[in-house]
C-alpha cells in the first residue's frame, strides 16, 4: 500500500476513535439543534407562567382596557391599596398596579407592585397600554378620531428581486442571506482554525515523542506531512457530514414531537440549512410560511454546499501546511505562540470583516479579499448567499489552489528540517535558513 | 571483496557549519562496523544520509554498488538516538504500523511480531499503550521494530542507552546473532567497551572529517605503545638496582613483602620475548603482558589530538 495512504489511515482512524470526536459529533449537532429549538421552545413556555394583576386605578381612565390574555388576568379593583399590598404578599394577586389620581389632568405615573421582580414583558405592556390610552384620550380631546390614524398606519411589503443576464428573476431575502452568509463564514472559519492546530499538535506529538525520526527513516517527510493533513481533512469532512445528517434528524425528530403545521414540515426535510432558516421565524403566519418557501427556493444550495466544501478544503490546506511548519519548528505547544500569531491574522480579520462585507457583499473590499488565498475562504462564504458571478467564483477558487500549493511548498521545506531540530526555540532568521538547505 | 555501503566524499554543509567534509568509508559485508566520534561530529548527520532522510550536499552512496535509492530504505533498520513511540497508541497495532511502512504486509508483520514479542517474553504487551510501558520496556519495542523487516543493513545509533545491564548483555546477544544471519551492522556509540566487544571494524570521525579507518584489532596494534605489566612473585633482594640497569623506563611499581608489580614502557625496538628474558632474573614471573591501548585511549588520543587547532568559521 502507498505509504501516504497508510499515513492517512492512521490519522484518521486514531482521531475518529478518540472519545472527544465522538461526543464532539453528537453535541455539535445538539447544541445546533438547541440552538433553534430553544427559542421555539421557550415561545411556548411563555405562555405557561400566568399573572394574577389586582389594577387599581383612580383616574378610572383605564378600567377595561387591558386586555385579558393568556397569561395575564387583570382585575379591577376597588380597594385601598395597603390591603392589597398584603394580597399580594400572600399571593392572592402576583402584582398590584396603582395608578394614582394625577396632580395635573393627565395621568402620567403609575406604581407596579410584586413580591418579585416584574416581568420586562409585563411592565412594558402596562406602560404601552397606558400610553396608547392617554394618546388616544389627547388627540380625542384636539379632534381627531384614533380611528382615523389606525388606518392611516400601513405596513409595507417589500420585494426585492434580482435580474439575471438571461432574464430570469429571483426574489432575493436580504436577512436569510445575510444570516447563511455569516454562518458559513464562521462555520468555516471554526474548521479552519480546529482543523489545522490538530495537525500542529499532531506534529508536536510526534516531535516530543521523537517517533518522528523512526518515521522518516521509512518515508519522506513530505509523505508524512502530507499523510497527516490529509487525513485530518477527512476527519474533518467526516464531522461536517455527520453533523448535517445528525442535526437534520434530530430536527426531524423535534418536527415529529411537537407536530409542527405541514406546510412546516416540508420545509423541514429539506435539510439543516433549510430547517435553520425555518426556526429563524418561529411565530409566523401562513403567508409568511410561503414566503419561507420562496427564501428556500430562492438560495441555491448545491453552490453553497460545495463551496462549503471546497473552500474548508482549501483554505483548511493553505493553513494546515502553515500551522505544520509551526508544528515542526517548535517543541512544545507553548513556544508556537510567536508563529501563531502572524499566521491566523489574516484569517481573523477575515471574520471581522465579513460582519461588515455583508452590509456591501460586491464592493471592492469584498472583491479582493474574496480573491487573496488567505481570507478568501471566510470572505466568500459571506457573499455566496447573495449570488457570485461564477467567472469570479471560478478565479478565486484558482488563485486558493494557487495557494495552497505555495505554502505546502513553502511548509515542506521547514518541516523537512524543523522535525529534527530539537532543543532551542528557532528564530525568524533561523526559519528562513532552513528554506535554503 | 566488495563492500556492502561505499560512502564516497560525502558533504554536508548546514548554515554556518560543515556537517561532514568530503567523508568516504567503506563498509564491509556482515561486519559490525563502528561509527565513532565525539558530539557533533558529524556521525548523525552521515547516518541520516544513509537513511535518506536529509540529502548530502555532494558525494555519493552506493548500496552494493548501486547509488542510494528510494527503495533501499526497506533494506535498512534505524534505531535513532532521539527515538520514542507513539504514546497513546497500542503496542501491537503501533508495531504493525511501523512495519508496514517499512513494506511489510499486514499479516507477515504480525506472525514475526508475535514470534520476536515471544522471544523476550512480552507477548502481554501487545494491546497494551505505550505510555503504560517503562522507558527500557519501549526501548525493546523499538529494537524489535527496527529488526523485523530483516534489513539487510542495520543503524544503532547508542542502542544501549536506557538499558539495564541485563538488557544490554540480551541486545548485544541479538545484535551478534543478526551478524550471524548476514546482516551488516553500523553501530554508533560512545561507549568504547561495547565497541572492542561488538565491532571488527571502526572509523573515527571529528569535526566531520575522518581522522581514522580500520579493523579493531589492526588499530591497536598499530597504535600500541609498547607498554607492559609484570608482575614477581618472591623477588630477588637487589631487583631495584638491576632494574635500573635494564633499558626500560619504569612508570609505576607496586612492591610488597613477596610480590612486585612493574608497569612499564620500553623503546619499539625490543621486543617482548627479550624483555622477558631481562624480567626472569628478578624472580618469579606469574604474570607478563603487553598492554595494548583500549579503543577509549585511541580515541582520546586521536580526538584530543585534532580539537586543539581552532575550529573553523
Amino acid at each position: 500500500m502507498n505509504k501516504t495512504l497508510l499515513i492517512l489511515k492512521r490519522e484518521y482512524l486514531t482521531r475518529v476513535k478518540k472519545k472527544s470526536f465522538i461526543i464532539m459529533t453528537f453535541l455539535g449537532p445538539l447544541l445546533m439543534a438547541a440552538l433553534m429549538i430553544v427559542p421555539v421552545v421557550l415561545a411556548t413556555l411563555q405562555n405557561i407562567c400566568e399573572k394574577n394583576i389586582a389594577v387599581v386605578d383612580e383616574t378610572n381612565w383605564f378600567i377595561g382596557k387591558f386586555e385579558q390574555g393568556d397569561n395575564l388576568q387583570f382585575h379591577y379593583v376597588f380597594e385601598p391599596v395597603d390591603s392589597l399590598k398584603q394580597k399580594v404578599l400572600t399571593g392572592q394577586f402576583d402584582i398590584l398596579v396603582y395608578i394614582p389620581r394625577p396632580e395635573l389632568n393627565i395621568p402620567v405615573n403609575a406604581e407596579v407592585y410584586s413580591n418579585r421582580q416584574v416581568p420586562l414583558n409585563v411592565s412594558s405592556y402596562i406602560k404601552n397600554t397606558m400610553s396608547k390610552e392617554v394618546e388616544a384620550k389627547k388627540l380625542l380631546a384636539s379632534g381627531i378620531d384614533p380611528d382615523i390614524i389606525k388606518s392611516a398606519k400601513t405596513s409595507i411589503n417589500l420585494v426585492t428581486i434580482r435580474i439575471d443576464e438571461d432574464g430570469g428573476e429571483t426574489k432575493s431575502f436580504t436577512e436569510i442571506n445575510v444570516a447563511l452568509g455569516l454562518f458559513g463564514s464562521i462555520l468555516i472559519y471554526f474548521f479552519i482554525f480546529i482543523f489545522s492546530s490538530q495537525v500542529m499538535r499532531g506534529i508536536i506529538e510526534e516531535k516530543t515523542s521523537r517517533i518522528v525520526e523512526v518515521i522518516v527513516s521509512s518515508v519522506r517527510p513530505f509523505e508524512l506531512m502530507m499523510g497527516k493533513i490529509s487525513g485530518i481533512a477527512l476527519v474533518g469532512l467526516t464531522q461536517f457530514l455527520l453533523w448535517i445528517v445528525l442535526t437534520g434528524s434530530i430536527y426531524g425528530v423535534f418536527v415529529i414531537i411537537y407536530g409542527v403545521p405541514e406546510s412546516r414540515q416540508a420545509l423541514g426535510s429539506g435539510g439543516s440549512m433549510i430547517s435553520q432558516a425555518n426556526t429563524m421565524l418561529p411565530e409566523m403566519d401562513n403567508t409568511a410560511v410561503l414566503k419561507v418557501f420562496e427564501v428556500v427556493e430562492a438560495i441555491n444550495f448545491p453552490v453553497i454546499i460545495f463551496s462549503f466544501i471546497f473552500y474548508f478544503l482549501g483554505g483548511y490546506l493553505l493553513y494546515a501546511a502553515l500551522f505544520a511548519a509551526i508544528g515542526s519548528a517548535v517543541d512544545n505547544e507553548a513556544d508556537t505562540q510567536q508563529f501563531m500569531l502572524p499566521v491566523s491574522i489574516p484569517l481573523i480579520l477575515g471574520l471581522v470583516i465579513s460582519n461588515f462585507i455583508v452590509n456591501n457583499p460586491e464592493g471592492s473590499l469584498a472583491f479582493w479579499l474574496s480573491m487573496i488565498p488567505f481570507t478568501s475562504p471566510v470572505v466568500m462564504m459571506v457573499r455566496i448567499p447573495f449570488g457570485v458571478p461564477y467567472g469570479e467564483l471560478a478565479l478565486s477558487m484558482a488563485f486558493l489552489i494557487a495557494g495552497f500549493l505555495f505554502t505546502t511548498w513553502f511548509a515542506a521545506k521547514i518541516y523537512r528540517t524543523g522535525i529534527l531540530m530539537y532543543g532551542k526555540k528557532p528564530s525568524y532568521r533561523e526559519l528562513w535558513k532552513w528554506l535554503k538547505y | 571483496m566488495q563492500a556492502y555501503l561505499s560512502i564516497q566524499e560525502v558533504t554536508k554543509r548546514y548554515a554556518n557549519h560543515l556537517a561532514l567534509g568530503e567523508v568516504s568509508l567503506e563498509i564491509p559485508q556482515n561486519k559490525i562496523f563502528g561509527l565513532l566520534g565525539p558530539n557533533g561530529a558529524g556521525k548523525t548527520s552521515l547516518i541520516r544520509i544513509i537513511n535518506q532522510i536529509t540529502a548530502p550536499d555532494s558525494g555519493q552512496i552506493f548500496i552494493k554498488g548501486q547509488s542510494l535509492q528510494a527503495d533501499h530504505v526497506t533494506r535498512i533498520g534505524y534505531l535513532p538516538e532521539e527515538r520514542g513511540l507513539y504514546k497513546k497508541m497500542k503496542v501491537g497495532e503501533q508495531a504493525i504500523y511501523l512495519a508496514q511502512l517499512k513494506g511489510m504486509s499486514k499479516h507477515e508483520a504480525r506472525i514475526k511480531l508475535k514470534d520476536w514479542f515471544k522471544k523476550f517474553d512480552i507477548l502481554n504487551w501487545w494491546d497494551r499503550k505505550v505510555e503504560e510501558l517503562s522507558k527500557g520496556m519501549q526501548q525493546k519495542i523499538q529494537f524489535v521494530v527496527t529488526v523485523l523487516h530483516e534489513p539487510e543493513l542495520l543503524i544503532f545509533d547508542e542502542p544501549f542507552s536506557g538499558f539495564d545491564p541485563i538488557n544490554v548483555n540480551l541486545l548485544k546477544a541479538e545484535i551478534l546473532k543478526l551478524k550471524d544471519q548476514g546482516a551488516t551492522i553500523i553501530f554508533s556509540t560512545h561507549n568504547m567497551a561495547s565497541v572492542e566487544e561488538l565491532c571488527d571494524q571502526i572509523a573515527l570521525i571529528n569535526q566531520g572529517k575522518k581522522v581514522l579507518e580500520g579493523e579493531v584489532n589492526a588499530l591497536k596494534d598499530a597504535n600500541r605503545n609498547y607498554t607492559y605489566n609484570c608482575e614477581i612473585h618472591h623477588p630477588v633482594s637487589d631487583w631495584n638496582t638491576m632494574l635500573e640497569r635494564l633499558p626500560v623506563e619504569l612508570l609505576q611499581t607496586k612492591a610488597e613483602p613477596n610480590k612486585i608489580n612493574l608497569h612499564l614502557k620500553t623503546a619499539p625496538a625490543l621486543s617482548s620475548n627479550e624483555l622477558l628474558k631481562m624480567m626472569l632474573p628478578l624472580g618469579e614471573v606469574s604474570s607478563f603482558q603487553e598492554l595494548l591501548p583500549s579503543m577509549n585511549d585511541i580515541f582520546i588520543q586521536k580526538v584530543g589530538k585534532s580539537a586543539n587547532p581552532a575550529s573553523d568559521e
